[in-house]
């Protein structure tokens, strides 16, 4: 599935010697271009586990399903907290639902 | 990891890099991390190294999360109803109950860890663990796999990111590390151990998935795709013994998105439904449990319905309150966030229609099925040094994320007893060369070279696969004049691996996965052929031999013979060591 990296938000991770997204990718299928960009090597070997989405620092990355699966256009978009994640969905039809958990118990030292 | 800048030019150019260490352990996984956590317990002087291919916090299998842990033993049942319960999932079995028992008496303690470690476990308003299943509890998992590698690193593991297993090491007969490339530095690493934890994941992507024919929904599959078998692929090609390779795993998955559906049947109770609206598991399935049939049956029953003209199926989530749906899209968002985007893109509401529900293409996976390298209690396989655990390791099914856990430890502490006294080997530098010869030679195959893509060779395999050796589009059945065909054609697809050419290192990975996948689909071909029943329909469906056989009721095993490279299929008997009614929970 397709992950969708917005040009305009994406600085390839600026600074770091390796970019958020190529790091999270468990299937290595992030690089930064020579525009300085994020790209996919192949949409079509995604996996959608949206590791690259909830890493990015930019909210640069979107997960998009294929047309061929799913109508144009939904949106579902992770932010994370420190113990906690809000996902924000919008449907087709325009309707959003918010979602918010959390997602770590406070760690004994 | 940087990227290397260029391919490498030659074999000379490229760095081989010698690690030693005590335990190496390949694949940085749920197993792996457990295993690197108990060494640290056990000695923190023991020098661990974590061999990874992606990026330990967020790989492989667990890489988008958990929406449950499918077996915690809740107050007042005990290990051994966990294993009646296991053996009665796989219709009776054979199973290997000693290694079932062992990782039942351990698997709390690993999910109490991972709670410990800041992991949430849903719980009700008296504090008790909130069971949606007998054995399946709920768990907020979205940074399960953050939370244990951060635990791998914090026990001192050394980790490899980004390094691809492409071979084990061997001295003589024995095991002592392993050997692969780094797939974004070119480097060629040599990973010299007392003893070795193969603890990769499963193998995905030996069938076609029926939505691969669509753009960009190659990967719309159900286990990690980069998950490949690599783990199997390396002890069979050593000649390790493999044990139920043919019992894979099919499950009922959300159509056309292949996401978990048993949140939604037996987390959510939502009935299975056919297009006419039947009740499948009560009407039809009602002696072996109804809604509580053993998996292979649940998995195989939608698939059934389709075969007989009576698809669609659903799982009939209508009428579920507004505020239950709400809470069965946040399990998905835990495990299979894009599920909610693709309802989404359906502009579908649950709780107003039902949700399609399909079969999906076949895994093969220890940790759910138990197809993997035969084991002894201390989780060693038939080859010296060599351990297994979590998806590698077989006989044991139904371990799932605490079993597979708890077998990293088991495994971490044979490793250790193993290596008392050992001193490490100096590594054969013939075969380090040979190694590194053959891993690098798709990407130096000079320009001109008339070759293949990894892309069509997999592709040509995952049609065959599916064709022949019982896919989705055949309704995973087979029949031995297929898998003739199917081995045939195996055959001729590893004589081409030769016209293999790669144009980056991350293709060279990808070239080198379907070696692997070649290898596990030779030796799952011959474990179905040798099974003339059909002793778990879906999983195993032989059109030929449509029964159960009770000659059959044992452990079909394989090896290479390492003298003439061929798989040789051979049986260990069952033993049953829980008592009780095999088919019965």
């Amino acid at each position: 599935m397709p992950p969708i990296v917005d040009p305009k938000k994406c600085n390839g991770c600026e600074g770091r010697e390796e970019s958020f997204c190529e790091e999270a990718c468990p299937g290595d299928l992030m690089y930064v271009g020579a525009d300085g960009k994020s790209h996919c090597h192949a949409n079509r070997d995604c996996w959608d586990c949206m590791s690259c989405v909830k890493m990015c620092p930019r909210n640069a990355i979107e997960t998009r399903i294929p047309y061929q699966l799913g109508y144009h256009k939904a949106t579902l978009k992770p932010i994370m907290g420190k113990n906690s994640i809000t996902w924000k969905c919008t449907d087709i039809h325009g309707q959003t639902v918010t979602y918010k958990y959390r997602n770590r118990l406070d760690i004994e030292d | 990891m940087p990227r290397m800048v260029q391919n490498p030019t030659s074999l000379d150019a490229v760095e081989t890099v010698q690690v030693d260490c005590d335990i190496l352990i390949i694949g940085g996984g749920n197993a792996g991390c457990f295993s690197a956590v108990e060494a640290a317990k056990l000695d923190p002087s023991l020098k661990v190294v974590i061999m990874e291919k992606a990026h330990i916090m967020r790989s492989g299998a667990c890489s988008a999360g958990m929406d449950a842990i499918n077996t915690y033993i809740p107050e007042g049942k005990t290990p051994e109803d966990l294993v009646r319960w296991c053996r009665s999932q796989v219709g009776g079995g054979p199973i290997r109950e000693d290694l079932a028992l062992s990782n039942a008496r351990e698997l709390n303690e690993s999910v109490d860890d991972l709670e410990r470690w800041g992991l949430p476990i849903l719980r009700d308003a008296e504090g008790k663990i909130r069971y949606r299943g007998a054995w399946d509890i709920s768990i907020h998992g979205e940074q399960l796999k953050p939370i244990m590698a951060e635990k791998a690193i914090e026990a001192g593991a050394r980790i490899y990111n980004r390094v691809a297993c492409t071979q084990l090491l061997m001295d003589g007969g024995r095991c002592v590390g392993a050997l692969g490339f780094g797939v974004r530095d070119g480097k060629f690493y040599v990973f010299n151990a007392k003893a070795t934890i193969n603890a990769t994941g499963g193998a995905a992507g030996l069938y076609k998935s029926y939505t691969a024919d669509a753009t960009d929904s190659h990967h719309q599959i159900w286990m990690c795709p980069y998950c490949v078998g690599t783990g199997y692929a390396v002890g069979i090609r050593q000649g390790a013994e493999m044990t139920s390779m043919e019992q894979r795993w099919v499950a009922t998955r959300t159509k056309d998105f292949c996401g978990p559906v048993d949140t939604i049947s037996v987390g959510y109770k939502a009935p299975i439904i056919n297009a006419k609206g039947e009740r499948i598991m009560k009407q039809r399935y009602a002696h072996l449990g109804a809604d509580k049939a053993p998996r292979y049956i649940r998995a195989n029953a939608p698939m059934e319905e389709w075969l007989a003209g009576r698809g669609p199926t659903y799982c009939d989530t209508r009428g579920m309150e507004p505020e239950l749906a709400k809470q069965m899209m946040t399990d998905y968002l835990n495990e299979r966030p894009s599920f909610v985007l693709f309802l989404a893109s359906r502009g579908q509401d649950p709780v107003k229609e039902p949700i399609e529900i399909y079969g999906s293409d076949p895994y093969i996976v220890g940790g759910h099925t138990q197809s993997g390298f035969w084991v002894d209690m201390e989780r060693m396989t038939t080859i010296p040094g060599l351990f297994a655990a979590g998806e590698t390791a077989g006989g044991n099914p139904n371990k799932f994320v605490g079993g597979c856990a708890a077998e990293g430890k088991l495994a971490l502490r044979g490793a250790a007893d193993y290596i008392k006294g050992l001193e490490l080997p100096e590594p054969d530098a013939a075969q380090i060369e040979a190694e590194k010869a053959r891993v690098f030679a798709p990407l130096l195959r000079g320009e001109g070279f008339d070759g293949l893509r990894a892309l069509e060779m997999e592709e040509r395999l995952q049609r065959l696969m599916d064709e022949y050796a019982g896919g989705t589009s055949q309704f995973y059945r087979t029949n031995e004049e297929r898998l003739d065909y199917a081995l045939k054609h195996l055959a001729m697809l590893r004589e081409q691996t030769k016209y293999l050419a790669a144009t980056d290192l991350h293709d060279l990975m990808s070239v080198h996965e379907v070696i692997d996948r070649i290898d596990v689909a030779e030796v799952l071909c011959h474990h179905l052929k040798f099974r003339k029943e059909t002793r778990w329909q879906g999983w195993q469906t032989r059109a030929d031999y449509p029964e159960v056989d009770p000659a059959y009721d044992c452990h079909v095993e394989s090896r290479r013979n390492m003298a003439t490279g061929e798989i040789e299929t051979f049986t260990r008997p069952y033993e049953q060591l829980v008592p009780g009614d095999r088919y019965k929970p």
